[in-house]
């Protein structure tokens, strides 16, 4: 499906910068679908995700004007919608436990993938998904924006409020759990 | 050295990050299994960047809702600086109105679209 924004995303954001809100409007539309994926993926939750999406909208719409030219529309998006889902799962978990059946039970919706990848991915991708699903928000958070959106270690420290070497530790841990999910171990223990 | 040590640094490695000591490298040299799990490290990132590729839908009137979000956020803010504080509370009203009947017309609107998607 084309977009409907007939401007390029760097005419969008200069107009907007210079207080055009009908060109923040064609931005959200034109990139809505893309931070609602980012926010599902980071919260597992489509109610979270929605509420996650409002506020990174709102954040940006008030910070264009601290939005440097240079750095992508998308990536400073997305560094918003990171900031404010571990905002958001932060104080969610001190209200009520996370749901992991009803997350778990959310269709994603994919019309558009191609057969011969869904035949030979769709077993791995699915078991992915679920064992993203099963993560602590905290690991989830890091392996997503690293491994997914590939953003630089600094700016996922940065926006998580954590330490560099954090960040990567929680990484690294969010990969062996992801793979011990993925690939479980017939053998036991041993040492070679 | 145990297998399951290693395991963290192996998954450090695997998108070039990091690189193992000279002790780890031997042992991985070596071993069939630390091997099989780097290719499994391998399998998993890929399969993570995969998902990049994937947009979900998000269901319909959160567009609506995004706009009329900012909408009201803009009325506030231009409200704020024409009457620098006066009468707030009454025209923040107007504006929340205007937002309402804002976001009824887009939901109308996304609806409409959606249907004749479908159809
Ligand atoms: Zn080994």
């Amino acid at each position: 499906m084309p977009r409907e924004s007939a401007r390029d995303v760097s005419e969008l954001v200069a107009a907007a910068r210079d207080g055009d809100r009908s060109a923040f409007e064609e931005l959200v539309r034109a990139t809505h679908a893309d931070t609602y994926t980012l926010a599902y993926r980071l919260t597992g939750d489509e109610e979270d995700a929605r509420d996650v999406v409002q506020e990174a909208y709102l954040r940006a719409y008030r910070g264009l004007r601290r939005f440097r030219g240079d750095a992508q529309f998308t990536t400073w998006m997305y560094r918003i919608t990171a900031n404010c889902a571990a905002t958001h799962l932060g104080r969610r978990s001190r209200h009520r436990h996370h749901d992991l059946d009803e997350a778990a039970s959310v269709p994603d919706g994919h019309p558009d993938r191609d057969p011969q990848l869904r035949a030979d991915g769709d077993d791995l991708r699915d078991r992915l998904l679920a064992a993203l699903d099963g993560l602590p928000p905290r690991l989830r958070a890091v392996v997503v924006l690293r491994d997914v959106y590939e953003l630089p270690h600094e700016a996922i420290a940065a926006e998580l409020g954590i330490s560099e070497s954090a960040a990567k530790v929680r990484l690294h841990r969010a990969r062996k759990k992801l793979r011990d999910e993925l690939f479980p171990r017939r053998e036991g223990r041993r040492a070679v | 050295m145990l297998c399951e040590e290693l395991s963290e640094a192996l998954a450090a490695t695997v998108d070039g990050d990091a690189r193992l000591g000279r002790a780890e490298r031997r042992h991985v040299e070596r071993c069939l299994r630390c091997q099989a799990e780097v290719v499994q490290y391998r399998k998993l990132l890929r399969a993570m960047r995969q998902l990049r590729t994937e947009v979900i839908e998000p269901a319909p009137g959160l567009l609506a809702e995004i706009l009329a979000g900012i909408e009201e956020a803009g009325e506030r803010h231009a409200i704020r600086s024409v009457l620098s504080g006066r009468r707030i509370a009454y025209l923040g009203g107007l504006a929340a109105a205007t937002a309402a009947g804002a976001a009824g017309a887009l939901v109308f609107a996304t609806r409409s679209r959606r249907t004749r998607l479908a159809g």
